[in-house]
């Protein structure tokens, strides 16, 4: 994984609240079994007059002008400022790849959903958790592509054009492994005994919960 | 200090529990792994590019179902896209060994019906899925939630996960719900009023003389939608109904380890002094059938009810989506909601496809016609063994007799990942559980329901309440 490093960018603001993942992606581009390439269909509904379908060149298709992504001069804009409850309904990490490919890094929000926040950092992107107060700041000022937003991971802070720092939280392992690139397999696999162990102690007290589903 | 006692969820994180990292943080153990060709090509993927194995193939149970054809299956799949994700699950499962239902096994179906009705769940496990609806299982007294692909491919490699301990919350419906009124209302009422985030960082236990007077099948569709809710996890205390339901099934323990298991399964419950973050009381006389008017399940009324005004809304945020729900939905507020008229009901989805669903709307619709005005009404049974089990019941008769459709089983135009899907501005009664813009197909209209809502919308052609239906 790509380490995360200071961003700074300009700020596409999409004042919607729960939006869903079937927005983010729509359900047939699920269809792919590759992580990439989501990224011309990111909103896809919402960014085209069109149907899109999987596979299909989308440079001639029609925009929709009022779509928030379509607004002149905010093209190669890596920071998503969103609504409340971003990212709910399904589960498919095919949202947070959409994102990603598209070129988004960072996420400004006041929540996310649960599983799609768990996914963001899987994936090299930052969802940033801000107070309503805070949001509604940047949703008031972020108004033209010449607003430009700075972000330090290490020092968990969004930097705003007039030096004001807004702090924000993450979790220490999640901090370490964006900043790092590093993958959650290889850090999970360090505690290759203790897993043993716990399977050996389980298998005595429930050995029901180990039993082989190919012998049947 | 007093210590108060422990909720089911916090029994089993416990029981789960292989390390505690130090930003509070957790490895958990997961039991069962349930597979399906959407979200796990990617997985297998990188397991293959890192060089790694899954850790237990005994853990995992694989089955297609998102893609999958409902028409038959003789022919094959027609989609090019469809069939090269089922072929690459299949492919995996070879590979790898893992046990596959795949689209010609009679034991086939949604994953979230075939678990249980397996015995692949059972109380007291973590089972995981890359599917949000896996908060069915919970059903069982098991943690159980949705993963995203990484997650599919951490637990494949690791059978961990890494994972941050959800809030405690409990839902009480209290007293009885009344005739017409079912599992399905239950949980879009808790819904409409919590809020599609009403659930976020918690797993709800759901409690109450409503929920313990609801059978597995019941049960089953209200932990499968608590992720409407926002929660990951839905749990419901184990019980003689929920040991009644597992024994005999073909993963079940047997014999001595049949007893042993359940002396344990009874300890799945929240002790009675257990605190929980936060905690909502319904009262379940109240609850009346429900139907969704909008795009996002917490915009529901009751049937008796209208579609609601966004004027008289004060948040502008919910007003302005409001405003737009009733634009992609075509609807005019204060309309009635028994004069929205449909063209397509759909009865199936991992909320509603099991032999208790099927057996309710059936009897609504016995020696009833699918009214002229409905294009096509759908049956989709949720597994092969459903299916079969309907047969013997006579019910696909019942169905087909009506104007039904009888089809094969998979998730159909829940999701519209097949063919089955609404062509843009048509209206759907569906059983299903989200009713998102394009969700069942590009420009289509869902309205959430119960299945006996969902029957008796077929005959009459609109909504009606089921309860008066009864009647006439």
């Amino acid at each position: 994984m790509e380490a995360f490093q200071r961003i700074y960018s300009k700020v596409v603001a999409m004042d919607r609240a729960n939006v869903d993942t079937d927005a983010i992606i729509p359900k047939q581009f699920l269809k792919s079994i590759r992580r990439s390439g989501f990224g011309p269909f990111l909103f896809d509904e919402w960014r085209y007059l069109d149907q899109g379908e999987p596979g299909m060149d989308c440079t001639g298709r029609p925009l929709n002008p009022d779509f928030e992504l379509n607004q002149p001069g905010y093209a190669g804009a890596e920071i998503l400022l969103v609504g409340q409850n971003f990212g709910c309904g399904s589960s498919r990490e095919h949202a947070p790849w959409a994102l990603q490919d598209y070129g988004i890094r960072v996420l400004i929000g006041r929540s996310y959903a649960d599983i799609f926040y768990n996914n963001c950092f899987k994936n090299g992107l930052l969802p940033i958790v801000l107070t309503k107060e805070e949001v509604d700041r940047l949703f008031h000022e972020a108004t033209s592509s010449d607003y430009r937003l700075k972000i330090d991971l290490e020092s968990q802070t969004v930097i705003m054009p007039n030096g004001d720092c807004l702090n924000f939280s993450v979790a220490g392992s999640r901090k370490y492994r964006l900043l790092n690139g590093l993958d959650d397999i290889d850090l999970s696999l360090q505690y290759s005994d203790q897993i043993r162990e716990y399977e050996l102690k389980r298998r005595n007290e429930a050995p029901w919960l180990f039993r082989e589903l190919q012998s049947l | 200090m007093i210590m108060s006692g422990k909720t089911l969820y916090d029994k089993l994180w416990e029981d789960h529990l292989v390390h505690l990292n130090p930003d509070g943080s957790s490895l958990i153990y997961i039991d069962r792994h349930l597979v399906h060709e959407v979200t796990s090509p990617q997985a297998f993927e990188g397991l293959r590019l890192a060089g790694r194995k899954p850790w237990r193939i005994s853990s995992i149970l694989a089955v297609a179902d998102h893609n999958v054809p409902t028409k038959s299956r003789e022919l094959g799949i027609e989609d090019p896209v469809s069939r090269l994700q089922i072929e690459t699950l299949d492919q995996n499962c070879r590979d790898f060994g893992i046990t596959e239902f795949d689209i010609s096994d009679p034991r086939q179906g949604i994953v979230h019906v075939i678990g249980p009705e397996q015995g692949a769940t059972l109380p007291g496990m973590t089972v995981v899925c890359g599917d949000s609806h896996t908060s069915t299982h919970g059903a069982f007294g098991a943690l159980a939630f949705g993963i995203g692909t990484s997650e599919v491919e951490h637990v494949l490699a690791t059978q961990c996960l890494t994972q941050a301990k959800s809030g405690n919350m409990r839902v009480t419906v209290n007293g009885n719900v009344g005739p017409g009124v079912s599992a399905k209302d239950i949980v879009l009422a808790i819904i409409g009023r919590i809020g599609t985030a009403g659930g976020t960082g918690y797993a709800i236990e759901f409690s109450g003389e409503a929920i313990r007077s609801l059978s597995m099948e019941g049960r089953m569709t209200v932990c499968n939608m608590a992720i409407e809710a926002g929660a990951r996890s839905g749990v419901i205390a184990v019980d003689d109904k929920t040991i009644d339901y597992i024994r005999g099934r073909p993963f079940a323990p047997v014999e001595d380890q049949w007893q042993a298991a359940v002396t344990a399964w009874r300890k799945l419950h929240s002790d009675a002094d257990a605190v929980f973050d936060r905690e909502v009381q319904f009262d379940a006389p109240a609850i009346e059938p429900q139907v969704t008017w909008g795009t996002s399940p917490e915009m529901v009324v009751p049937v008796t009810g209208k579609v609601p005004d966004p004027d008289s809304e004060a948040n502008p945020v919910n007003r302005d989506s409001m405003k737009h729900a009733l634009d992609y939905m075509g609807l005019k507020p204060g309309m009635a909601m028994i004069d929205i008229h449909l063209d397509r009901v759909f009865v199936g989805s991992c909320t509603n496809s099991r032999i208790e669903d099927l057996r309710v709307a059936a009897n609504v619709i016995k020696g009833r016609r699918v009214a002229a005005n409905i294009r096509e009404a759908l049956v989709v049974p949720g597994s092969g063994v459903v299916k079969r089990q309907a047969e013997q019941e006579g019910l696909d008769r019942i169905f087909m007799e009506a104007g039904f459709e009888w089809r094969e089983p998979g998730c159909s135009m829940c999701l519209a990942m097949n063919a089955d899907r609404l062509e843009p501005g048509e209206r759907c009664a569906s059983t299903s559980n989200r009713n998102f813009e394009g969700r069942q197909g590009y420009g289509g209209r869902t309205h959430l329901v119960s299945p006996a809502m969902a029957a008796a919308a077929a005959v009459a052609g609109h909504f009606v309440d089921v309860r008066t239906f009864y009647k006439d």
